[in-house]
């Protein structure tokens, strides 16, 4: 038999009708809306007279526009309410589970899928949101999709796509402390660029993405998409099979055996062929800080700003132009002279346990900057808010100066109240750092959770490596 | 959907790499239930300056540009968020087909489901188009798809690439839901082969779950 990769695999037992030269039927286990993508696919479905073939496979969850504070209160968006009520409306009427603002499950889509254990080893997963590459990390296809396949899930669970290229990354060695997940995604997305994975399905391997929690894996995955492949994967071991046992949606006893059994063939071959390969080397990988107006314009807190002319192609030197015109920095300037205004931590990028215990761990004593204007931090889902309140997290930041916030997407995008004013800057944990994402005119930095909480204190980036308290930093 | 054959019309350059989907809509206009008037917010940030005062620096408001309906754009032309609605808003606006060396890969498949013709060309050839657009005021391109060519009137002629199953969902106007459920009998054999697999537990706090098909 020829070896398969990981992607090869899944997307094999997924086939439901194939002809040459056309694209495939492939079946869509677990299908994830959410308010912003979803109301214009119903309003289809039901325009044409069609049903939702398998609400029993269809999870939905109010996350991006929700208030982060007190959700009691009457909602004064009034476009975001409708959109609340749509989706209240769709999923009553065609069964579809939801978990609305008020569950104690409630969360950011890629957050509880893992969470309550709907995302499962080898499944294919789809939402309408490019960051569902998130799943991944339990060895799962999961992609983003427009609101017409969204309908046409919501209608076939299936989807027609063609089979994509495959795309091996390594990342060597062992993580210095002080470098986590989120560095070593902005380092290969530094080193690909935001185009380099386009047509292609990433699978992630080598020892410092082994050695990863399943946190950390998430939080690569996530932002695969910020590297052009739409979805990336790890290949499940011991780590996914202990994170998954005993969550809600989880076989349980003798059949989470049997679904560990099956689980464990779910890799790649040892020889099976990627299309293309990057390695990189964890202990050459610094605290990463971007400076511009996409993922791919990112480089080591030790450096500097760059200078256009840096660059040899004539459209990077016009890009990293118009990025330091609008993000107000001077080309030059080290990355550490850089002053914070904002600090968020959250999004489905980082807003997790281990995020928030790093964070939690970084300030506990310490306070907040005076040039800090806000410091916030949201959690991912009320689950992760629950558990870290149970620890004391929410303590330690309420004292060191932050504001404690309930669960959704937040300042990631700003669609609730929760935006980056203009010409501010914010140190975020976010993923996506366009011109205007965080607010207009704001001006957005990713960094990881510990460097998010340094600035905090500092005032100003500053290379957590140089500090001690991060010892036990993941 | 609208089938696509043939286009002739204006171009508008938008002279930049890497065009995000956040930029053709940005959040804001994200809470709408329905996929209608995208176009007038499209490029919003850009397109307009404080009390939606059009601004005169984006090639967008240019007055020669008026009209355009073939947007000339640069690499990886919509990359970042899924949302749907930046095509819509391309669609909306007026633009019928864009005309970039690379997209990002779920921006180029929603354009397929609104009926625009993303066609890829190499970066010289869209070099050479900046260069004739920039030149000559009311530039335009007829693009035909049966023969995958993009030509001006002054002889110029590129061929371009595109998988013929996408080729054959513009010129026919497919509905892809239609299309797929031609196949329901694959998919209901599916499910049964498969059913084990979807084996699944009733959890915590959900509203609306019904057990019946
Ligand atoms: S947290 Fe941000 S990136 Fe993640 S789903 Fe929400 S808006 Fe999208």
């Amino acid at each position: 038999m020829t070896p398969k990769t990981l992607y090869q695999k899944i997307w094999d037992s997924h086939v439901v009708r194939e002809e040459t030269g056309q694209p495939s039927i492939i079946y869509i286990d677990r299908h994830l809306i959410h308010e912003g993508t979803s109301p214009q696919a119903f309003a289809g479905l039901r325009a044409e007279g069609r049903k939702v073939r398998r609400p029993d496979l269809t999870f939905a969850v109010m996350d991006h526009s929700v208030s982060t504070t007190d959700r009691t209160l009457p909602i004064l968006d009034n476009d975001a309410k409708l959109q609340f009520e749509a989706l209240e409306k769709n999923c009553r009427e065609s069964g579809v589970r939801l978990f609305d603002m008020n569950s104690k499950n409630q969360g950011i889509v890629h957050i509880i899928g893992p969470e309550l254990g709907i995302t499962q080893p080898g499944q294919t997963i789809v939402c309408g949101d490019s960051h569902t590459s998130t799943h991944g990390a339990f060895g799962t296809l999961a992609f983003g999709i427009g609101t017409s396949e969204v309908e046409h899930v919501l209608a076939t669970q299936c989807l027609v796509q063609s089979r994509s290229k495959t795309l091996h990354i390594l990342v060597h060695g062992k993580r210095p402390k002080g470098v986590t997940a989120k560095d070593l995604i902005l380092a290969i997305i530094g080193k690909t660029g935001i185009a380099g994975g386009t047509g292609h399905v990433a699978e992630y391997g080598g020892e410092a993405i082994r050695s990863l929690s399943m946190d950390g894996r998430m939080t690569v995955c996530n932002m695969t998409i910020e590297g052009g492949a739409r979805a990336g994967m790890v290949a499940p071991d011991e780590t996914t099979f202990a994170y998954l046992e005993g969550r809600p949606f989880v076989p349980r006893g003798k059949a989470f055996q049997e679904a560990v059994e099956r689980w464990k063939l779910l890799k790649s071959d040892g020889s099976a062929h990627f299309d293309m390969k990057v390695e990189l080397q964890a202990e050459q990988i610094a605290p990463q800080v971007t400076w511009g107006t996409n993922p791919g314009m990112v480089t080591s807190v030790t450096a500097r700003v760059p200078d256009p002319h840096d660059f040899k192609d004539l459209n990077d030197q016009k890009a990293t132009e118009s990025a330091l015109k609008y993000m107000g920095l001077k080309a030059g300037t080290p990355i550490v002279d850089i002053p914070v205004d904002r600090v968020f931590i959250g999004s489905c990028t980082n807003s997790r346990l281990d995020d928030l215990r790093a964070a939690a761990h970084f300030v506990a004593g310490k306070h907040v900057a005076k040039n800090i204007k806000q410091a916030l931090i949201v959690p991912g889902s009320r689950g992760i808010k629950t558990q870290a309140e149970k620890e004391g997290l929410d303590k330690i930041f309420r004292d060191a100066g932050f504001e404690w916030r309930d669960a959704g997407c937040s300042m990631c995008i700003g669609m609730n109240a929760d935006v980056l004013p203009p010409h501010e800057r914010s140190a975020s944990t976010s993923n996506r750092n366009f011109e205007g994402r965080q607010g207009k005119d704001s001006r957005t930095h990713l960094v990881s959770p510990v460097m998010a909480a340094a600035a905090a204190i500092a005032g100003h980036f500053v290379d957590v490596r140089s500090l001690d308290d991060v010892s036990s930093v993941e | 959907m609208q089938p696509f054959s043939a286009h002739t019309g204006m171009v508008m350059p938008l002279d930049r790499v890497n065009v995000d989907t956040d930029q053709m809509v940005p959040k804001q206009f994200l809470k709408a239930l329905t996929r209608e008037g995208f176009g007038r917010i499209l490029f919003y940030d850009w397109r307009y300056l404080p009390g939606e005062k059009p601004n005169p620096e984006f090639v967008l408001n240019f007055p020669r540009y008026k009209g355009a309906s073939v947007l000339l754009a640069r690499a990886n032309f919509g990359c970042g968020s899924s949302r749907e609605h930046a095509p819509w808003g391309v669609k909306d606006y007026g633009f019928r087909v864009i005309v970039a060396p690379s997209y990002a890969d779920i921006f180029y498949n929603n354009c397929f489901k609104n009926g625009i013709l993303p066609a890829t060309l190499l970066e010289d050839q869209i070099e050479e188009l900046f260069q004739r657009t920039d030149k000559e005021e009311g530039y335009s391109l007829t693009v035909n798809l049966p023969n995958q060519t993009i030509a001006d009137k002054h002889g110029l002629m590129f061929k371009f690439e595109i998988a013929p199953s996408r080729k054959e969902v513009l010129l026919k106007g497919l509905d892809d839901i239609g299309t797929t459920l031609l196949h329901e009998p694959d998919i209901t054999e599916y499910e049964k082969s498969h059913a084990a697999s979807a084996t699944m537990y009733d959890a915590v706090d959900v509203k609306y779950y019904s057990n019946g098909r």
